[in-house]
């Protein structure tokens, strides 16, 4: 079985502060990692490996710093690594990203393609959907689980908002995992000694099967206008009654708000 | 000169930080309190290859560096110095005296099984009158044509009580003094051989501190590691590059007070401010950080040395005496300025006060290191 991962470096939002006087993302001395759904979507692959006996390709894009993620990709276990980075997919929005990503895709030999469900930066849960799309394969979102049958079916699971949904996917398709269902293994010592030794595959636009047209900031039809923290919430009203009175007041309050 | 780390390096930090934040530090307390070995700890260990950081792949290790393997003790020991001591034991005392004098038949029968972590190892040679005076071993061998009988004692053998596989001096030949000491590599379940009492011990509390007892115990004659007779000298360098790791140690407890410290300060208030607001504090905790900062160039300066073949005996000494005397006074502010809470369990300064103490004593005690120094200052 032959398994393509996508994953993306990210700042570590955790550790992101915001600019007080020009409301952008400081940037500097934010650790850059791996995408943490990527990271599940990861191990999930690195887990059929295990299981199945497989060949495990991760892919991003991105500067050719994100050479640093691939690495531990490396030492996490997968077999083969490669950097889609060229000046003209600098400025993508989500749709020439996934674009580009499935133009590269395009050009492999594949079963599954396991993404993140999205990165921590943007947010928009979109990129792994769309490649989905552009490649014409079905596929499942917030996956929690997924086996491989004989016949090369996916049994997956799919967690929704209150319920776990169970299906059966012919074929390929794309799988966009959620972190909290996979817990990544560790990189090994002996897979972080090996990992720079090996070769990640720096791919340019002329490698995809991609119309240039549609890659970077051309073939981007979203552009940010403007970004700003949200505002902090007022702080709540403090009221020091009885249980009884309590009660009045919640009711009141909601129903001043039309919430009930 | 470059004292950045090198990306392999970066990569590895990466991976035994999150390893010691998420599986280590949530058991710090516990293993303390309960005095408790966390063979679980050492398991998970095992299974990314960090029971052989600095084993040749021939030998089952990971091939990695020294410099590897004393980051991975200084990032355990910032949460828990009994992790720390449990690999820095088994790793510089145990395999690196088989893989330095083995010969090649005992390195593929004991390298590959400690390397993976299935089993764990040890090193003998303080006697209850052999300390710092280490020459004057009472645990005797004697020839018995195929073996060596082994009689007599050793103690406070760090991992003893988990231990596969042992490193024991004993003396093969009196009338030679030091040159009459020779070094047997003792598995655990060899007749005649057991363990003994465990220590209730001031701090490293977790880790299984014990006595090893030989009666008429039988090691097999192609148990002996190097020449008959150079088991002083194999201890001797054994002990060299066991105090990088020991100096590595030292650190990561400082370095873990150093952590404990800056955040307890930002938010403990007093006289309407935090304290870390406090000149005071801030000039206190300048002086430590430089001294922990000096510590890891003296630790990372020995562990290059010794990963280039160079000497490093000198080095290796500078760095332990200095981290450990550092680790004792690092710890002991950080515990008085944690003031009263510092004192209590409930905040992990005071188990890092109690296992920094050691790191001055073991291995060489401090007033060692400065003989040692002294003795290739003046040589």
């Amino acid at each position: 079985m032959n398994i393509i991962v996508c994953i993306k470096q990210v700042p570590d939002t955790t550790e992101i502060k915001i600019d007080p006087v020009k409301n952008t993302l400081i940037r500097e001395g934010v650790p850059s990692i791996m995408n943490p759904d990527d990271k599940g979507g990861l191990e999930l692959a690195l887990r059929m490996k295990d299981k199945y006996g497989a060949n495990v390709t991760v892919i991003t894009m991105g500067p050719p710093q994100a050479d640093l993620i691939l690495r531990e990709a490396f030492a996490m276990g997968v077999d083969r690594a490669i950097l889609l980075s060229d000046r003209k997919f600098a400025g993508a929005d989500t749709l020439a990203t996934s674009y580009a990503l499935a133009g590269a895709i395009k050009t492999l030999d594949y079963d599954v393609i396991i993404a993140g469900r999205q990165a921590i930066d943007g947010d928009t849960a979109q990129v792994g959907p769309e490649m989905a799309e552009h490649l014409g394969l079905p596929q499942v979102s917030y996956v929690i689980d997924a086996e491989r049958e004989k016949n090369g079916n996916f049994i997956v699971k799919k967690e929704n908002e209150d319920s776990v949904q169970t299906l059966e996917v012919e074929g390929k398709c794309v799988l966009t995992v959620l972190a909290s269902a996979f817990e990544a293994r560790y990189m090994t010592v002996a897979g972080i000694v090996d990992a720079y030794d090996k070769e990640v595959e720096v791919w340019g636009a002329d490698k995809l099967d991609v119309d240039e047209n549609k890659l970077g900031l051309k073939g981007s039809p979203t552009k940010v206008w403007q970004s700003f923290p949200k505002q902090l919430k007022a702080p709540g009203e403090v009221f020091e009654v009885s249980e009884e009175e309590a009660v009045e007041i919640i009711v009141k309050k909601l129903k001043e708000k039309h919430l009930i | 000169m470059d004292f950045s780390y090198s990306k392999t390096e970066e990569l590895f930090l990466q991976m035994i930080r999150s390893f010691a934040e998420n599986e280590v530090k949530p058991l710090a307390a516990e293993v303390d309190e309960q005095e408790r070995f966390p063979m679980e700890t050492v398991k998970k260990m095992a299974k990314l290859g960090l029971m052989g950081i600095p084993v040749p792949r021939q030998y089952g290790g990971a091939g990695g560096t020294v410099q590897m393997y004393i980051m991975a003790v200084e990032e355990l020991s910032r949460v828990c110095a009994t992790t720390g001591v449990i690999l820095s034991a088994h790793t510089s005392l145990c395999m690196a005296p088989i893989l330095e004098n083995g010969t090649e038949e005992q390195k593929m029968k004991y390298l590959p099984k400690l390397a993976s972590g299935e089993w764990i190892g040890a090193f003998g040679l303080t006697e209850p009158n052999a300390g710092t005076d280490a020459a004057m071993q009472q645990t005797m061998a004697v020839d018995a044509g195929d073996k060596y009988i082994l009689n007599g004692s050793k103690i406070f053998i760090t991992n003893a009580a988990y231990a596969d596989v042992f490193i024991v001096m004993a003396m093969t030949d009196k009338s030679k003094g030091t040159k009459g000491i020779s070094a047997f590599i003792v598995e655990k379940g060899f007749k005649g051989f057991s363990i003994g009492k465990k220590e209730l011990k001031m701090g490293i509390r977790g880790s299984a501190t014990c006595e090893l007892i030989f009666e008429n115990c039988e090691v097999p004659k192609e148990n002996l590691l190097g020449q008959l007779g150079k088991g002083f000298t194999i201890a001797m360098k054994t002990l060299d590059g066991g105090r990088i790791g020991i100096a590595s140690q030292a650190l990561g407890i400082a370095q873990g007070a150093m952590d404990e410290t800056v955040k307890y300060t930002k938010e403990r208030k007093q006289f309407g401010k935090s304290i870390a607001q406090f000149q005071n504090t801030q000039f206190q905790m300048a002086d430590l950080k430089t001294k922990v900062e000096a510590a890891r160039l003296l630790v990372r300066s020995a562990a290059w040395k010794k990963d280039k073949g160079l000497p490093y005996s000198a080095d290796a000494a500078m760095a332990k005496l200095f981290a450990a005397e550092t680790a004792m006074e690092v710890t002991t502010k950080a515990v008085q300025f944690h003031g009263g809470y510092g004192y209590t369990r409930e905040y992990p300064v005071e188990r890092m006060m109690r296992d920094a103490k050691i790191t001055e004593i073991y291995e060489g005690t401090s007033e060692v290191q400065r003989m040692v120094i002294a003795g290739h200052l003046f040589k």
